[in-house]
Protein backbone atom coordinates (compact mmCIF):
# COMPACT_ATOMS: atom_id res chain seq x y z
CA UNK A 1 0.00 0.00 0.00
CA UNK A 2 1.17 3.43 -1.04
CA UNK A 3 2.02 5.88 1.93
CA UNK A 4 -0.66 8.60 0.44
CA UNK A 5 -3.22 6.03 0.84
CA UNK A 6 -1.92 4.76 3.94
CA UNK A 7 -2.19 7.92 5.46
CA UNK A 8 -5.83 8.87 3.90
CA UNK A 9 -6.93 5.82 5.87
CA UNK A 10 -5.03 6.84 9.02
CA UNK A 11 -7.08 10.20 8.97
CA UNK A 12 -10.33 8.36 8.38
CA UNK A 13 -9.84 6.55 11.18
CA UNK A 14 -9.36 9.26 13.44
CA UNK A 15 -12.06 11.22 12.20
CA UNK A 16 -14.13 8.36 12.91
CA UNK A 17 -12.79 6.57 16.21
CA UNK A 18 -11.63 9.92 17.69
CA UNK A 19 -13.84 12.41 16.05
CA UNK A 20 -11.22 14.71 15.29
CA UNK A 21 -11.31 17.32 12.50
CA UNK A 22 -9.20 16.57 9.33
CA UNK A 23 -7.62 20.19 9.25
CA UNK A 24 -5.92 18.91 13.15
CA UNK A 25 -5.01 15.40 11.09
CA UNK A 26 -1.23 17.10 9.69
CA UNK A 27 1.60 14.34 9.05
CA UNK A 28 3.38 16.63 11.94
CA UNK A 29 0.41 16.29 14.34
CA UNK A 30 1.66 14.71 17.64
CA UNK A 31 -0.56 11.80 18.83
CA UNK A 32 -0.31 12.76 22.93
CA UNK A 33 0.10 16.63 23.02
CA UNK A 34 -1.35 18.44 19.96
CA UNK A 35 -4.12 15.48 19.61
CA UNK A 36 -4.77 14.59 22.94
CA UNK A 37 -5.03 10.95 22.56
CA UNK A 38 -4.37 8.74 25.86
CA UNK A 39 -3.43 5.45 26.58
CA UNK A 40 -7.13 3.69 26.41
CA UNK A 41 -7.37 5.86 22.80
CA UNK A 42 -3.98 3.72 21.82
CA UNK A 43 -5.38 0.34 22.71
CA UNK A 44 -8.46 1.62 20.56
CA UNK A 45 -5.85 3.10 17.62
CA UNK A 46 -4.55 -0.53 17.17
CA UNK A 47 -7.81 -2.03 17.39
CA UNK A 48 -9.15 0.05 14.50
CA UNK A 49 -5.79 -0.50 12.74
CA UNK A 50 -6.08 -3.93 12.55
CA UNK A 51 -9.55 -3.38 11.18
CA UNK A 52 -8.87 -0.89 8.85
CA UNK A 53 -6.18 -1.19 7.23
CA UNK A 54 -5.90 -5.28 8.53
CA UNK A 55 -1.97 -4.77 10.33
CA UNK A 56 -1.48 -6.15 13.68
CA UNK A 57 0.04 -3.75 16.11
CA UNK A 58 -1.23 -5.26 19.75
CA UNK A 59 1.88 -5.40 22.00
CA UNK A 60 4.49 -4.28 19.01
CA UNK A 61 7.29 -2.28 21.10
CA UNK A 62 7.82 0.19 17.87
CA UNK A 63 4.28 1.36 19.26
CA UNK A 64 5.63 3.16 21.74
CA UNK A 65 8.10 5.28 19.70
CA UNK A 66 5.24 6.78 17.65
CA UNK A 67 4.87 10.30 18.39
CA UNK A 68 3.25 11.94 15.35
CA UNK A 69 1.05 10.72 12.33
CA UNK A 70 3.69 10.62 10.03
CA UNK A 71 5.73 8.50 12.14
CA UNK A 72 2.43 5.82 12.31
CA UNK A 73 2.08 6.35 8.93
CA UNK A 74 5.46 5.09 8.31
CA UNK A 75 5.42 2.42 11.33
CA UNK A 76 2.04 0.87 9.21
CA UNK A 77 3.92 0.87 5.65
CA UNK A 78 6.89 -1.15 7.61
CA UNK A 79 4.63 -3.25 8.96
CA UNK A 80 2.79 -3.54 5.52
CA UNK A 81 5.99 -4.26 4.15
CA UNK A 82 7.11 -6.89 6.41
CA UNK A 83 4.09 -9.42 5.27
CA UNK B 1 -28.18 9.86 64.56
CA UNK B 2 -27.81 12.53 61.80
CA UNK B 3 -26.77 16.14 62.65
CA UNK B 4 -27.56 17.94 59.76
CA UNK B 5 -31.65 17.87 58.03
CA UNK B 6 -31.35 16.52 54.04
CA UNK B 7 -33.15 18.68 51.48
CA UNK B 8 -33.65 17.84 48.39
CA UNK B 9 -32.65 20.70 45.33
CA UNK B 10 -32.35 19.33 42.40
CA UNK B 11 -33.27 16.82 39.95
CA UNK B 12 -32.87 15.08 36.20
CA UNK B 13 -34.28 12.53 34.16
CA UNK B 14 -34.30 10.26 31.17
CA UNK B 15 -36.88 7.83 30.93
CA UNK B 16 -39.63 6.19 28.26
CA UNK B 17 -40.38 9.91 27.43
CA UNK B 18 -37.11 10.80 25.90
CA UNK B 19 -34.89 13.77 27.59
CA UNK B 20 -35.46 15.81 30.65
CA UNK B 21 -37.56 16.19 33.88
CA UNK B 22 -40.31 18.11 31.56
CA UNK B 23 -40.70 15.17 28.65
CA UNK B 24 -41.79 13.10 31.97
CA UNK B 25 -43.82 15.13 34.08
CA UNK B 26 -45.67 16.30 31.08
CA UNK B 27 -46.14 12.13 29.52
CA UNK B 28 -46.94 11.18 33.19
CA UNK B 29 -49.53 13.76 33.92
CA UNK B 30 -51.48 13.53 30.70
CA UNK B 31 -51.79 9.47 31.17
CA UNK B 32 -49.45 8.21 28.42
CA UNK B 33 -47.89 4.86 28.64
CA UNK B 34 -44.38 4.60 27.16
CA UNK B 35 -44.67 0.67 26.81
CA UNK B 36 -44.27 -0.69 23.51
CA UNK B 37 -43.98 -4.62 21.16
CA UNK B 38 -39.98 -5.09 20.95
CA UNK B 39 -40.86 -7.15 17.72
CA UNK B 40 -37.25 -8.60 17.64
CA UNK B 41 -37.88 -10.34 20.94
CA UNK B 42 -40.12 -12.49 19.09
CA UNK B 43 -36.76 -14.77 17.57
CA UNK B 44 -35.96 -15.86 21.13
CA UNK B 45 -37.02 -18.80 22.21
CA UNK B 46 -39.53 -19.53 24.89
CA UNK B 47 -39.63 -15.56 25.48
CA UNK B 48 -43.12 -15.15 25.72
CA UNK B 49 -43.10 -10.88 27.20
CA UNK B 50 -41.83 -8.95 23.77
CA UNK B 51 -42.95 -5.73 26.38
CA UNK B 52 -40.73 -3.13 27.41
CA UNK B 53 -40.64 0.81 27.87
CA UNK B 54 -37.11 1.75 26.17
CA UNK B 55 -35.39 5.41 26.28
CA UNK B 56 -36.47 6.53 23.04
CA UNK B 57 -33.13 6.72 20.89
CA UNK B 58 -31.01 10.21 20.69
CA UNK B 59 -27.35 11.44 19.28
CA UNK B 60 -25.51 11.18 22.47
CA UNK B 61 -22.58 12.63 20.10
CA UNK B 62 -24.43 16.18 20.71
CA UNK B 63 -24.76 16.18 24.06
CA UNK B 64 -21.25 14.60 25.75
CA UNK B 65 -17.57 14.67 24.26
CA UNK B 66 -16.22 11.40 22.86
CA UNK B 67 -13.75 11.63 26.07
CA UNK B 68 -16.83 10.88 28.37
CA UNK B 69 -18.45 8.56 26.04
CA UNK B 70 -15.91 5.91 25.34
CA UNK B 71 -16.49 4.71 28.29
CA UNK B 72 -20.33 4.80 28.15
CA UNK B 73 -23.12 2.22 27.87
CA UNK B 74 -26.38 3.55 27.28
CA UNK B 75 -27.53 3.20 31.00
CA UNK B 76 -24.24 5.30 32.06
CA UNK B 77 -25.28 8.25 29.10
CA UNK B 78 -28.33 8.25 30.49
CA UNK B 79 -27.12 8.54 34.34
CA UNK B 80 -24.91 11.36 33.21
CA UNK B 81 -27.44 13.40 31.62
CA UNK B 82 -30.10 12.91 34.29
CA UNK B 83 -26.82 13.94 36.80
CA UNK B 84 -26.38 17.04 34.55
CA UNK B 85 -30.16 18.15 34.69
CA UNK B 86 -30.03 17.85 38.38
CA UNK B 87 -27.19 19.73 38.66
CA UNK B 88 -28.81 22.30 36.58
CA UNK B 89 -31.80 22.58 38.83
CA UNK B 90 -29.99 22.69 42.04
CA UNK B 91 -27.89 25.44 40.69
CA UNK B 92 -24.83 23.81 42.11
CA UNK B 93 -21.85 25.74 40.15
CA UNK B 94 -18.05 24.21 38.62
CA UNK B 95 -16.08 25.13 42.06
CA UNK B 96 -18.43 23.27 44.53
CA UNK B 97 -18.98 20.62 42.51
CA UNK B 98 -14.81 19.90 41.95
CA UNK B 99 -14.51 21.12 45.54
CA UNK B 100 -14.52 17.20 47.32
CA UNK B 101 -18.17 18.59 48.92
CA UNK B 102 -20.34 16.44 46.79
CA UNK B 103 -20.05 13.19 45.91
CA UNK B 104 -22.31 10.49 44.09
CA UNK B 105 -24.39 7.18 44.74
CA UNK B 106 -25.50 5.98 41.73
CA UNK B 107 -26.83 2.69 41.10
CA UNK B 108 -28.09 -0.09 38.25
CA UNK B 109 -28.67 -3.91 38.63
CA UNK B 110 -25.41 -4.72 36.65
CA UNK B 111 -23.54 -2.67 33.60
CA UNK B 112 -24.87 -1.89 30.64
CA UNK B 113 -26.40 -5.75 29.43
CA UNK B 114 -26.15 -4.32 25.54
CA UNK B 115 -22.67 -3.85 26.17
CA UNK B 116 -22.01 -7.32 28.19
CA UNK B 117 -23.97 -9.55 25.37
CA UNK B 118 -21.85 -7.76 22.22
CA UNK B 119 -18.15 -8.30 25.08
CA UNK B 120 -19.41 -12.37 25.20
CA UNK B 121 -20.77 -12.74 21.76
CA UNK B 122 -17.09 -11.46 20.48
CA UNK B 123 -15.32 -13.33 23.33
CA UNK B 124 -17.40 -16.77 22.94
CA UNK B 125 -18.47 -17.17 19.38
CA UNK B 126 -15.35 -15.34 17.91
CA UNK B 127 -13.07 -16.73 19.94
CA UNK B 128 -11.28 -13.17 20.06
CA UNK B 129 -10.21 -10.12 22.13
CA UNK B 130 -8.96 -8.63 19.22
CA UNK B 131 -11.90 -6.19 18.42
CA UNK B 132 -12.16 -5.17 21.75
CA UNK B 133 -12.21 -1.72 22.31
CA UNK B 134 -10.74 -0.15 25.51
CA UNK B 135 -13.87 1.47 26.81
CA UNK B 136 -15.83 -1.92 27.11
CA UNK B 137 -14.89 -2.55 30.81
CA UNK B 138 -16.31 0.68 31.98
CA UNK B 139 -19.52 0.26 30.12
CA UNK B 140 -20.06 -3.81 31.88
CA UNK B 141 -18.19 -2.77 35.44
CA UNK B 142 -21.17 -2.88 38.28
CA UNK B 143 -19.96 0.95 39.11
CA UNK B 144 -20.39 2.19 35.50
CA UNK B 145 -23.20 4.81 36.56
CA UNK B 146 -21.68 5.75 39.58
CA UNK B 147 -17.99 6.33 37.72
CA UNK B 148 -18.82 7.67 34.65
CA UNK B 149 -21.47 10.52 36.56
CA UNK B 150 -18.31 11.31 38.26
CA UNK B 151 -16.17 12.08 35.60
CA UNK B 152 -19.45 13.73 33.48
CA UNK B 153 -19.62 16.09 36.75
CA UNK B 154 -15.68 15.92 38.02
CA UNK B 155 -16.88 15.43 41.67
CA UNK B 156 -14.06 14.25 44.36
CA UNK B 157 -15.94 13.12 46.85
CA UNK B 158 -17.36 9.92 47.90
CA UNK B 159 -18.08 7.38 44.99
CA UNK B 160 -20.74 4.97 45.61
CA UNK B 161 -22.49 2.47 42.75
CA UNK B 162 -25.13 0.06 44.68
CA UNK B 163 -26.69 -2.35 42.86
CA UNK B 164 -29.42 -4.02 44.08
CA UNK B 165 -31.52 -4.49 41.26
CA UNK B 166 -34.85 -2.96 41.79
CA UNK B 167 -33.82 -0.86 44.87
CA UNK B 168 -30.49 0.44 43.80
CA UNK B 169 -31.61 3.95 43.08
CA UNK B 170 -33.75 3.74 46.38
CA UNK B 171 -30.68 2.55 48.42
CA UNK B 172 -28.39 5.12 46.40
CA UNK B 173 -31.17 8.08 47.65
CA UNK B 174 -30.81 6.25 51.40
CA UNK B 175 -26.73 5.93 50.99
CA UNK B 176 -26.90 9.81 50.15
CA UNK B 177 -29.16 10.66 52.85
CA UNK B 178 -27.02 9.02 55.27
CA UNK B 179 -23.72 10.51 54.07
CA UNK B 180 -24.95 14.26 54.11
CA UNK B 181 -27.07 14.24 57.13
CA UNK B 182 -23.99 12.23 58.54
CA UNK B 183 -22.17 15.12 57.86
CA UNK B 184 -19.38 13.91 55.74
CA UNK B 185 -20.77 14.77 52.29
CA UNK B 186 -22.37 18.07 51.36
CA UNK B 187 -24.33 17.25 48.92
CA UNK B 188 -24.62 14.09 47.07
CA UNK B 189 -26.06 13.21 43.29
CA UNK B 190 -28.26 10.01 43.72
CA UNK B 191 -29.86 8.00 41.80
CA UNK B 192 -29.80 4.96 39.37
CA UNK B 193 -29.89 3.65 35.49
CA UNK B 194 -31.09 0.80 33.90
CA UNK B 195 -31.62 -0.23 29.76
CA UNK B 196 -34.24 -2.59 28.38
CA UNK B 197 -32.80 -5.39 26.99
CA UNK B 198 -34.19 -8.86 26.71
CA UNK B 199 -31.87 -10.58 28.98
CA UNK B 200 -33.67 -8.22 31.55
CA UNK B 201 -37.35 -9.29 30.76
CA UNK B 202 -35.79 -12.78 30.48
CA UNK B 203 -35.38 -12.67 34.17
CA UNK B 204 -39.10 -12.08 34.68
CA UNK B 205 -40.20 -14.27 32.70
CA UNK B 206 -38.28 -17.41 33.72
CA UNK B 207 -40.10 -16.60 36.72
CA UNK B 208 -44.00 -16.04 35.16
CA UNK B 209 -43.81 -12.58 36.77
CA UNK B 210 -43.43 -10.84 32.96
CA UNK B 211 -46.60 -9.11 31.38
CA UNK B 212 -47.60 -11.25 28.45
CA UNK B 213 -50.24 -8.85 26.81
CA UNK B 214 -48.23 -8.62 23.86
CA UNK B 215 -51.57 -7.64 21.68
CA UNK B 216 -52.30 -4.37 24.00
CA UNK B 217 -48.74 -2.91 25.24
CA UNK B 218 -50.58 0.45 25.84
CA UNK B 219 -52.58 -1.59 28.55
CA UNK B 220 -49.92 -2.74 30.88
CA UNK B 221 -48.09 -3.17 32.91
CA UNK B 222 -51.52 -2.99 35.73
CA UNK B 223 -50.66 -2.44 39.27
CA UNK B 224 -53.31 -3.27 41.54
CA UNK B 225 -55.64 -4.15 39.16
CA UNK B 226 -57.39 -7.53 38.48
CA UNK B 227 -56.11 -7.97 35.11
CA UNK B 228 -52.63 -7.30 36.30
CA UNK B 229 -50.44 -10.31 34.87
CA UNK B 230 -46.64 -9.11 35.80
CA UNK B 231 -43.38 -6.68 35.05
CA UNK B 232 -43.10 -4.62 31.61
CA UNK B 233 -39.35 -3.45 32.08
CA UNK B 234 -38.55 0.02 30.82
CA UNK B 235 -35.64 1.67 30.43
CA UNK B 236 -33.99 5.55 31.99
CA UNK B 237 -32.06 7.24 34.67
CA UNK B 238 -33.18 9.75 37.60
CA UNK B 239 -30.46 11.92 39.40
CA UNK B 240 -31.46 14.05 42.51
CA UNK B 241 -29.22 16.44 44.16
CA UNK B 242 -29.30 15.55 48.44
CA UNK B 243 -27.90 18.38 50.47
CA UNK B 244 -27.46 19.89 53.91
CA UNK B 245 -30.33 22.39 54.89
CA UNK B 246 -27.22 24.78 55.36
CA UNK B 247 -25.57 24.21 52.01
CA UNK B 248 -28.87 24.87 50.36
CA UNK B 249 -29.27 27.80 52.63
CA UNK B 250 -26.51 29.46 51.90
CA UNK B 251 -26.79 29.26 48.05
CA UNK B 252 -29.92 30.47 48.28
CA UNK B 253 -31.38 27.46 46.49
CA UNK B 254 -34.48 26.57 46.32
CA UNK B 255 -35.58 23.25 48.09
CA UNK B 256 -37.87 20.70 46.84
CA UNK B 257 -38.53 18.88 49.69
CA UNK B 258 -36.70 16.89 52.40
CA UNK B 259 -35.99 13.59 53.81
CA UNK B 260 -37.09 12.83 56.99
CA UNK B 261 -37.13 9.02 57.20
CA UNK B 262 -35.18 5.92 55.22
CA UNK B 263 -36.39 2.57 56.15
CA UNK B 264 -34.14 -0.60 54.66
CA UNK B 265 -34.68 -3.98 56.30
CA UNK B 266 -33.64 -7.50 54.54
CA UNK B 267 -36.17 -10.15 54.34
CA UNK B 268 -34.17 -13.66 54.81
CA UNK B 269 -37.85 -15.51 54.45
CA UNK B 270 -37.20 -16.20 50.37
CA UNK B 271 -34.76 -14.85 47.64
CA UNK B 272 -37.72 -14.24 45.28
CA UNK B 273 -41.10 -13.95 47.17
CA UNK B 274 -42.14 -10.72 48.31
CA UNK B 275 -43.79 -10.15 51.85
CA UNK B 276 -45.41 -8.09 53.65
CA UNK B 277 -44.23 -8.09 57.07
CA UNK B 278 -40.86 -7.21 55.19
CA UNK B 279 -42.61 -4.43 53.63
CA UNK B 280 -44.63 -2.55 56.25
CA UNK B 281 -40.88 -3.15 58.80
CA UNK B 282 -39.13 -0.71 56.15
CA UNK B 283 -42.41 1.57 56.26
CA UNK B 284 -42.24 1.60 60.01
CA UNK B 285 -38.49 2.00 60.46
CA UNK B 286 -39.05 5.12 58.18
CA UNK B 287 -41.67 6.69 59.94
CA UNK B 288 -40.01 6.06 63.08
CA UNK B 289 -37.22 7.78 62.22
CA UNK B 290 -39.23 10.93 61.13
CA UNK B 291 -40.91 10.69 64.21
CA UNK B 292 -44.12 9.94 62.14
CA UNK B 293 -46.74 7.66 62.27
CA UNK B 294 -49.24 5.81 59.59
CA UNK B 295 -52.36 8.74 59.77
CA UNK B 296 -49.81 11.63 59.20
CA UNK B 297 -49.08 10.30 55.42
CA UNK B 298 -50.38 12.26 52.77
CA UNK B 299 -49.50 9.48 50.05
CA UNK B 300 -47.92 6.26 49.06
CA UNK B 301 -46.19 5.98 45.74
CA UNK B 302 -46.05 2.44 45.64
CA UNK B 303 -43.38 -0.22 44.45
CA UNK B 304 -46.29 -2.10 42.86
CA UNK B 305 -45.00 -3.38 39.11
CA UNK B 306 -47.96 -5.16 38.37
CA UNK B 307 -47.21 -9.02 39.56
CA UNK B 308 -50.01 -11.27 41.21
CA UNK B 309 -47.70 -11.58 44.35
CA UNK B 310 -45.73 -7.99 44.53
CA UNK B 311 -48.84 -5.78 44.62
CA UNK B 312 -50.99 -8.25 46.99
CA UNK B 313 -48.23 -8.00 49.35
CA UNK B 314 -47.65 -4.55 49.13
CA UNK B 315 -51.39 -3.29 49.46
CA UNK B 316 -51.55 -5.81 52.88
CA UNK B 317 -48.70 -3.62 53.78
CA UNK B 318 -49.67 -0.60 53.20
CA UNK B 319 -53.03 -1.30 54.91
CA UNK B 320 -51.22 -2.68 58.20
CA UNK B 321 -49.19 0.52 58.64
CA UNK B 322 -51.17 3.35 56.85
CA UNK B 323 -54.67 2.24 56.78
CA UNK B 324 -57.24 2.02 54.33
CA UNK B 325 -57.75 5.85 53.71
CA UNK B 326 -54.52 7.01 52.76
CA UNK B 327 -53.89 7.66 48.71
CA UNK B 328 -51.92 5.00 47.46
CA UNK B 329 -50.72 4.54 43.85
CA UNK B 330 -47.84 3.18 41.10
CA UNK B 331 -46.07 4.85 38.22
CA UNK B 332 -44.88 1.45 36.72
CA UNK B 333 -48.14 1.67 34.43
CA UNK B 334 -46.67 4.41 32.85
CA UNK B 335 -42.95 3.80 32.53
CA UNK B 336 -43.23 -0.19 33.34
CA UNK B 337 -40.57 -0.81 35.73
CA UNK B 338 -37.67 1.36 35.34
CA UNK B 339 -35.07 -1.60 37.74
CA UNK B 340 -32.50 0.36 38.91
CA UNK B 341 -33.82 3.95 37.97
CA UNK B 342 -37.07 3.50 39.60
CA UNK B 343 -36.59 4.79 42.99
CA UNK B 344 -35.10 7.45 41.92
CA UNK B 345 -37.65 8.53 38.75
CA UNK B 346 -40.47 7.65 41.14
CA UNK B 347 -39.04 9.90 43.82
CA UNK B 348 -38.74 12.55 41.38
CA UNK B 349 -42.59 12.29 40.28
CA UNK B 350 -43.66 12.08 44.18
CA UNK B 351 -41.63 15.13 44.95
CA UNK B 352 -43.48 16.81 41.98
CA UNK B 353 -46.92 15.69 42.94
CA UNK B 354 -46.09 17.60 45.91
CA UNK B 355 -45.00 20.84 44.30
CA UNK B 356 -47.97 20.69 42.03
CA UNK B 357 -50.34 19.46 44.96
CA UNK B 358 -51.51 16.58 42.73
CA UNK B 359 -51.83 13.41 42.90
CA UNK B 360 -51.35 10.91 39.86
CA UNK B 361 -53.22 7.67 39.27
CA UNK B 362 -52.12 4.30 38.58
CA UNK B 363 -52.04 3.95 34.61
CA UNK B 364 -54.34 0.87 33.36
CA UNK B 365 -55.79 0.49 36.98
CA UNK B 366 -59.21 0.15 35.73
CA UNK B 367 -60.40 -2.86 38.39
CA UNK B 368 -58.49 -2.94 41.90
CA UNK B 369 -58.18 -7.03 42.51
CA UNK B 370 -59.95 -8.05 45.38
CA UNK B 371 -56.36 -8.42 47.35
CA UNK B 372 -55.66 -4.62 46.49
CA UNK B 373 -59.08 -3.53 47.96
CA UNK B 374 -57.65 -2.97 51.30
CA UNK B 375 -56.00 0.47 50.50
CA UNK B 376 -57.41 3.50 48.80
CA UNK B 377 -56.23 3.17 45.39
CA UNK B 378 -56.31 6.64 43.27
CA UNK B 379 -58.89 6.33 40.59
CA UNK B 380 -57.78 9.79 38.97
CA UNK B 381 -55.97 12.55 39.12
CA UNK B 382 -56.64 13.53 42.88
CA UNK B 383 -56.27 17.74 43.80
CA UNK B 384 -54.79 18.25 47.27
CA UNK B 385 -52.12 19.28 49.49
CA UNK B 386 -49.27 16.65 50.10
CA UNK B 387 -46.83 17.19 53.38
CA UNK B 388 -45.60 13.56 53.71
CA UNK B 389 -44.96 10.98 51.06
CA UNK B 390 -43.77 7.43 51.54
CA UNK B 391 -41.83 6.04 48.38
CA UNK B 392 -41.43 2.32 48.33
CA UNK B 393 -38.78 0.44 46.41
CA UNK B 394 -38.49 -3.51 46.97
CA UNK B 395 -35.88 -5.77 45.13
CA UNK B 396 -35.68 -9.80 45.08
CA UNK B 397 -32.78 -10.73 46.66
CA UNK B 398 -34.83 -9.47 50.13
CA UNK B 399 -34.11 -5.53 50.01
CA UNK B 400 -36.72 -3.64 51.77
CA UNK B 401 -36.71 0.67 51.29
CA UNK B 402 -38.86 2.57 52.43
CA UNK B 403 -38.08 6.64 52.10
CA UNK B 404 -39.73 9.51 53.28
CA UNK B 405 -40.45 12.85 51.65
CA UNK B 406 -41.51 16.18 53.81
CA UNK B 407 -42.80 19.04 52.68
CA UNK B 408 -39.87 21.52 53.38
CA UNK B 409 -40.94 24.66 55.64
Amino acid sequence: MEKEEIYKRVKDIFIEEFELEEDELTPAATLYDELELDSLDAVDLVVALEKEIGVKMRGEEAMREVRTIDDLVNLIQLFLNKG
Amino acid sequence: MLNHRVVITGRGAVSCYGLGLNNLFDNVWQGHSGVKVMEQWQAISGLTSFLAAPVPSFDAKKLLPRSLRRTMGGMAVNAALAAREAVAEAGLDEDYLHSGDIGTAFGSTTGSPEIYEQLYRTLLFDKSIEPIKSGEFFKIMGHSCSANVMYSLGLKGEQWGPSSACTSSAQAIGLGYLLVGGGRQEAMICGGADEVHHSVTTVFDVLQAASKQNDSPQSTPRPFDRDRDGVVCGGGAGALVLETLESARNRGAAILAEIVGFGHVGDPGHIAHPDPDAMARAMEKALSEAGLTGDEVDYVNGHATGTLQGDSAEAEAIARIMGSSTPVSSCKGHMGHTLGAAGALESILSIEMMQRGELVPTLNLDQPGDDCKNIDLLGELRPTTTNVIVKNSFAMGGVNVSIIFKRFG
